[in-house]
């Protein structure tokens, strides 16, 4: 059992990053991102853990044990930076080989190891190199293997693929999450790329300044964000926001945005509900405009082609509507050019509002 | 007129071959990527444009002229590396002022240029702040503006935008297509980000080891990858490859793949007349294999779901078929978790094929 838990942890003193009374469980086997933005705490969380930071406050748990008075290595946790801690000048075999030595283990259960990890890895081939002659990616994966091969009650990882080129990540990114799965070892990962966290995670601690914003599922994350911060850091392109205002107009409930309005008449009053005042934020996500050449039948909102960027398999166009400029994100090849006149809806089941004052979405 | 060529054009740094033949066309007004990965050739060849090396062999013309012989500065092209910091101590209008007075323009026509350039800019309200009080995106703009504000025939940059995180190098990308489409300055973007080049460039020329692969529309380098390197750079995640044996068997032309066979026989005039050899690679995208329950074709084949990536809008499934590894990318997430088995079926006519030795695209 490698259940971890922090209960009320502060640590604001004398560091770059505090962290403020925070509370966060991680359940045996369970894989959790830390993600924020660079600056928030997530290391500083991470260092807590594993022991090298005493926090000020709170208590720090793994398994059934408080283990704020352990030293790092009683507390049989491994971390993984996001620059690759190598023995340069050994072969990747004795990197790979060093945590068990260090605990005496025998030769043979060594070499045992040693094979079985570079064969999850798929580092065969490098054993007997040095790393100054492996790339980044090949690297990152003995760093990786060096964590894995004392089979540690928890892994702690500080953005281990940040370092590494777009492709790789992928390619990593898949690798690490089957790995973790198939060791059943509960892993922290600290990230900053939203991409990575929805990708790998069970859960996601988004993290603002110290703080714990919202915990849950990846497409919990995704689809009912807790506020404009996780709104805003969660998706590319990232979730069109709107500054408008909820009046009534000829009897029904409108979102005011100036160049535009939006009829939320069907739950206006969920929003009075919870709103503090009638200034709002629209929310809405790329892939949940549509974007047509005529007018829809509802009417649509009116707007004009700003900028086309072709991604692929998909197309990001950005519209103006008045000064407020939506990114609509449409599948395969969008004909269209800067100038032209289109017309956009909000799917209503995706649109998000938030309370401008506070910032809490609140339908 | 500001038409760049190059005509055969080849560097050697004493036994190192960086470009070798390379012709290409830029038309006056076009925004050209050169793509490819770091170490292929790409700087250099910008370098060349810009007179800071001098070709082994061959012709570059800016306009009708041969540029060879000319300096640096007789060129009339502005190089930009990457959006520099700012002068702290100066106002924004200070900052673009700069490189006018550098120029020793009259002080009104500094003026007039300024205004002008900020003006198209979006930044024409900040000209009399410092750099620490406007925002990051505005910083970003200064930045820009700085750099073209001299109008210089052709504009060369050289990854400028590597240096800045996800969301601002996704807002600069936008800015940066809008302002050269505005200002219809012929401009040579050099980087090794696919999906920079992708969204960007009116066409995208792909080098790799110093040997032009593919000059094309961003559409034509997605759609139709000339050769597997091509196909392989391009898209995110990256297209899956299988090796394939081509089998004739009743009249039908079929890909062996080893766990799995595919029905060609539709392209068997297109593949038949260009293949010798039976060696192929089939390619597929991500998002054209379908993912299902199921078989819903008799050319679907079952795989093994290693990792479910959700990762907002899109899904990524990490399957296995046998010893063959695949990526599939659906855009609504499916009732398929890993551990499951899954079926695939491969949109045929998405379908690439290349030749296993050349890597020449056979379809």
């Amino acid at each position: 059992m490698a259940r971890v838990l922090l209960e009320n942890v502060t640590l604001e003193k004398g560091i770059l990053c505090p962290v403020h009374s925070l509370t966060l469980e991680v359940r045996d086997k369970e894989f959790v991102s830390l993600l924020a933005p660079s600056g928030s705490g997530k290391t500083t969380t991470l260092r807590i853990v594993a022991g090298l930071d005493r926090p000020e406050k709170g208590s720090v748990w793994i398994g059934d044990e408080e283990v704020g008075d352990m030293t790092p290595a009683e507390r049989d946790v491994a971390m993984i930076f996001q620059t690759y801690a190598l023995y340069p000048h050994v072969s990747v075999r004795d990197n790979l080989a060093s945590p068990l030595k260090v605990r005496k283990t025998p030769e043979t259960e060594i070499d045992r190891s040693v094979k079985e990890v570079a064969e999850v890895l798929h580092i065969e081939d490098l054993l007997d190199k040095r790393p100054v002659t492996l790339s980044g990616g090949e690297m990152q994966r003995v760093a990786i293997g060096r964590a894995l091969i004392r089979k540690p009650r928890v892994y702690l990882m500080d953005e281990p693929l940040t370092n590494l080129d777009a492709k790789l990540r992928v390619e990593l990114r898949a690798e690490m999450k089957r790995l973790q799965k198939e060791l059943g070892q509960t892993t922290i990962y600290a990230t900053h790329d939203e991409v990575e966290a929805l990708a790998m995670s069970n859960r996601i601690a988004v993290l603002n300044q110290g703080r714990l914003i919202q915990y849950d599922a990846p497409e919990a994350i995704y689809t009912h964000p807790k506020n404009t911060f996780v709104a805003r850091f969660v998706g590319t392109p990232a979730m069109n926001m709107i500054p408008c205002s909820l009046e009534e107009k000829h009897g029904r409930k409108i979102l005011q945005a100036g160049a535009f309005e939006y009829d939320i008449t069907d739950f206006a009053e969920a929003v009075q509900g919870k709103a503090t005042g009638d200034e709002l934020v629209l929310g809405v996500r790329p892939a949940h405009v549509e974007l047509h050449s005529k007018p829809p039948v509802d009417g649509g909102i009116q707007a004009s082609v700003y900028v086309v960027e072709p991604m692929g398999r998909m197309t990001i166009v950005d519209v103006k509507v008045g000064e407020n400029v939506f990114k609509v994100k449409v599948p395969h090849l969008f004909e269209g050019k800067p100038g032209d006149s289109v017309w956009i809806s909000l799917d209503p089941r995706s649109v998000h509002i938030f309370d401008r004052k506070t910032g809490e979405a609140i339908a | 007129m500001a038409r760049v060529e190059l005509k055969n054009v080849t560097k050697r740094f004493g036994s190192l071959t960086a470009v070798d033949t390379l012709s290409l066309t830029v038309e006056h007004k076009e925004f050209m990527c050169i793509l490819g990965p770091s170490g292929c050739g790409k700087t250099t060849t910008l370098r060349m444009i810009a007179g800071l090396e001098t070709p082994t062999s061959g012709l570059i013309y800016i306009g009708d002229e041969i540029v060879n012989e000319m300096t640096p500065s007789e060129r009339d092209i502005a190089m930009v590396f990457q959006f520099y910091a700012l002068y702290p101590g100066m106002t924004v209008y200070e900052n673009l002022a700069f490189p006018l007075k550098a120029q020793k323009l009259a002080k009104n026509e500094i003026g007039r240029i300024v205004r002008e350039t900020a003006e198209r800019l979006n930044i024409s309200q900040i000209l009399e702040r410092k750099p620490h009080q406007i925002t990051a995106g505005q910083a970003q703009r200064v930045a820009l503006g700085r750099a073209v504000v001299r109008k210089p025939r052709v504009y060369l940059l050289d990854e400028p935008l590597t240096n800045l995180d996800a969301r601002l190098r996704a807002y600069m990308r936008v800015e940066l297509k809008r302002l050269q489409r505005e200002w219809e300055q012929t401009t040579i973007y050099v980087t090794h980000d696919q999906l920079e080049a992708i969204a960007m460039a009116d066409r995208i020329v792909i080098i790799d080891r110093g040997v032009l692969q593919q000059c094309d529309t961003p559409e034509g380098v997605y759609s139709k990858p000339g050769n597997r390197f091509v196909a392989g750079f391009v898209g995110s995640p990256p297209m899956n490859f299988i090796d394939a044996s081509l089998v004739e068997a009743d009249g039908r032309l079929l890909a062996d793949c080893g766990p799995f066979k595919t029905d060609l026989s539709q392209f068997s005039d297109i593949i038949g007349r260009e293949q010798r050899s039976s060696e192929v690679v089939l390619g597929m995208r991500p998002e054209d294999i379908k993912v299902t329950k199921e078989s819903i074709e008799p050319d679907s084949f079952q795989a093994e779901v290693e990792a479910v990536e959700p990762i907002g809008d899109e899904t990524i499934y990490d399957v296995t078929v046998g010893e063959i590894r695949l990526r599939a990318l659906t855009a609504i997430p499916l009732d398929i978790y890993a551990g499951e088995e899954a079926w695939l079926t491969v949109d045929k006519n998405k379908l690439h094929v290349f030749d296993r030795r050349t890597g020449e695209a056979l379809l």
